[in-house]
């Protein structure tokens, strides 16, 4: 694309990302450290990498057993996991039916979905939670997933695709005898499974971390989500036990981490091609 | 087929377009009935809540016109809360989308370890940021945190970063910074591998010498519409400051830190004074929107970075 860079550029090139990358790198790496070593090292105000006596263990096994790190975790995957089932399940159809039904109303359908893309949902969240104190859900699970089911972001990238899928593939599942039903699950679903992707990821990123929503409607221990758990946590030793509070910060993103790592591309993909919501 | 085709045309079509119709409304219906519970109502809702007195768990409430806006801007709290929101704003932005810009061309400059760096700065920002928060607040103590111990070791004296009026809402900017430099590289990325190779050539046959030349020929006059969209973007994030605040400081010390979500969230969730909190919310919704508008008109400009 562009000339390479001579050998003092090249270098330079390196000297100059490798110091941004320590900087970016510094509060992974001194977590992790600090995970691994015992309180009294940690109190010692001077500056070294290495524990001289390694307190892994103990750290991680108060990290999972002083709160309920392990329910926290399931918690995260269980709400995470719901809310994009239910936006799947909630959302595709709406998006095939704004794409590819021609109906009276669509229109103005769709200029409902263009201006709720506009709503942050911190917004919603006053009257949500009081519709919620009113029906009895606060301090549920359901509260916890539902206000999410609905993404509007989800239909405008779901409508965006199937309006690329070509109109014969429809007719002649149509003239093969499937309801509209049917289209949606069986022809729509497969061909969309890339766009599925990119969005599930950037759902799933979104709600595992998010931690105002949980914050507000969530009061009860066994309910909390791993961001809850973890500042949890921090309440709970008086933010002293710097050891285990790192093993439990290092448990909250390891999940996601990890993930990333492994699939990297599709996570800079999707969260790039989804990230014009934020 | 056959008999489809044998039917005169319009009583075809108005029985297709009935039963189409019919279809449309069971597929798109549960998203409709939940966008109004979840977002069009709320919106309404909370916008007259603003008009109101209600207090969470109240009976009743009462109509008072704008006296809850008067009160914000009355109110010294508030203002120091919109004010520390801009200056988060003003800060985080210009250093997000400058820092991601210098590693995107930086990055892309090379092939040397690229997926490597690309990977590093994308971490913050998949990271649960209220764990790191966490991990930040114990680098920052001002007697065992990494960084005052870093700074020992050169003879100079740390603050007590997070507790010292003067240094805790840049500290916090800093972690915001941090938290979306990532963010906006990648966005620059898509941007770059967009920019046509042949421009450059053309660029170099007119005389462009040096990077620089090339830089401010093709690169920078190509990435413009991609950096409006990218500041924009920041903004709007940015504007949701909550979390490290929340975890970190609580709006201290002295409200140095109040920001416009924190103060919705403590006045609607810890005081519950819901309708004084919705005013609060319905100027963080006046900014985001008009961000929000803002980064439409740069899209329908057909601003392509992907």
């Amino acid at each position: 694309m562009r000339r390479p860079l001579g050998p003092v550029g090249a270098v330079l090139r390196h000297v100059v990302l490798m110091a941004g990358a320590a900087v970016m790198l510094a509060p992974f790496v001194w977590m992790v450290l600090t995970s691994f070593k015992p309180q009294a090292e940690i109190l010692v105000a001077e500056l070294r990498l290495l524990p001289t006596r390694w307190a892994a263990a103990e750290n991680y096994a108060t990290a999972m057993t002083r709160v309920p790190m392990l329910r926290f975790l399931v918690n995260g995957a269980v709400v995470t996991a719901a809310i994009f089932v239910l936006q799947v399940l909630v959302n595709l159809p709406c998006a095939y039916a704004l794409a590819k039904l021609r109906f009276r109303g669509r229109g103005v359908m769709f200029a409902v979905v263009l201006l709720c893309l506009l709503i942050p949902h911190h917004v919603v969240a006053i009257p949500i939670y009081i519709l919620f104190h009113q029906v009895g859900l606060l301090d549920s699970y359901a509260a916890l997933v539902l206000p999410f089911a609905i993404s509007v972001f989800g239909i405008f990238l779901m409508r965006q695709f199937f309006m690329t899928v070509p109109n014969d593939l429809i007719d002649a599942a149509r003239i093969d005898g499937l309801g509209e039903f049917g289209i949606v699950w069986r022809i729509m679903l497969p061909t969309a499974v890339p766009a599925i992707t990119a969005f599930g990821i950037f759902s799933v990123v979104a709600h595992w971390n998010d931690y105002f929503w949980p914050l507000i409607v969530v009061g009860s221990e066994e309910l909390y989500t791993p961001p809850l758990g973890v500042a949890f946590f921090r309440l709970n030793d008086q933010g002293t036990e710097y050891g285990p509070l790192m093993a439990a910060a290092t448990i909250v993103i390891l999940p996601l981490v990890a993930a990333f790592l492994v699939a990297q591309r599709r996570f800079i993909e999707g969260i790039t091609f989804t990230g014009m919501k934020n | 087929m056959a008999d489809a085709l044998a039917l005169p045309a319009p009583a075809a079509m108005r029985r297709r377009g009935f039963g189409e119709a019919m279809a449309a409304l069971s597929l798109a219906g549960p998203a409709m009935a939940l966008m109004v519970l979840f977002l069009v109502g709320p919106l309404v809702v909370v916008v007259l809540l603003s008009a109101t007195d209600y207090q969470l768990g109240a009976r009743s409430l009462s109509y008072v016109g704008l006296a809850n806006y008067a009160e914000m801007f009355a109110d010294r709290v508030f203002r120091k809360s919109l004010e520390n929101t801009l200056i988060y704003v003003a800060i985080v932005v210009p250093a997000s989308v400058a820092l991601g810009l210098g590693a995107a061309l930086l990055i892309e400059a090379g092939t040397s370890l690229r997926a490597f760096y690309r990977a590093v700065y994308f971490l913050p920002v998949m990271a649960t940021l209220i764990a790191m928060a966490i991990v930040w607040e114990f680098m920052l103590h001002p007697t065992l945190g990494l960084i005052n111990l870093a700074l020992r070791e050169i003879g100079v004296e740390g603050y007590n970063w997070l507790q010292d009026r003067r240094t805790a809402l840049f500290t916090l900017c800093g972690i915001g910074v941090w938290q979306s430099v990532g963010f906006n590289m990648v966005l620059f990325m898509a941007g770059l591998t967009a920019i046509p190779g042949e421009l450059y050539e053309a660029a170099a046959v007119d005389g462009a010498r040096t990077g620089l030349d090339r830089f401010r020929t093709v690169t920078w006059p190509m990435l413009g519409p991609v950096t409006l969209f990218v500041v924009v973007i920041t903004a709007i994030r940015s504007f949701q400051v909550f979390d490290t605040v929340q975890v970190m400081t609580k709006g201290g010390p002295n409200r140095a830190t109040e920001v416009l979500l924190y103060t919705m969230y403590s006045e609607g969730f810890s005081f519950f004074r819901t309708g004084y909190a919705a005013a609060v919310t319905v100027v963080f919704l006046v900014f985001v929107l008009a961000l929000s508008l803002l980064k439409t008109w740069v899209l329908n400009r057909r601003v392509h970075y992907a």
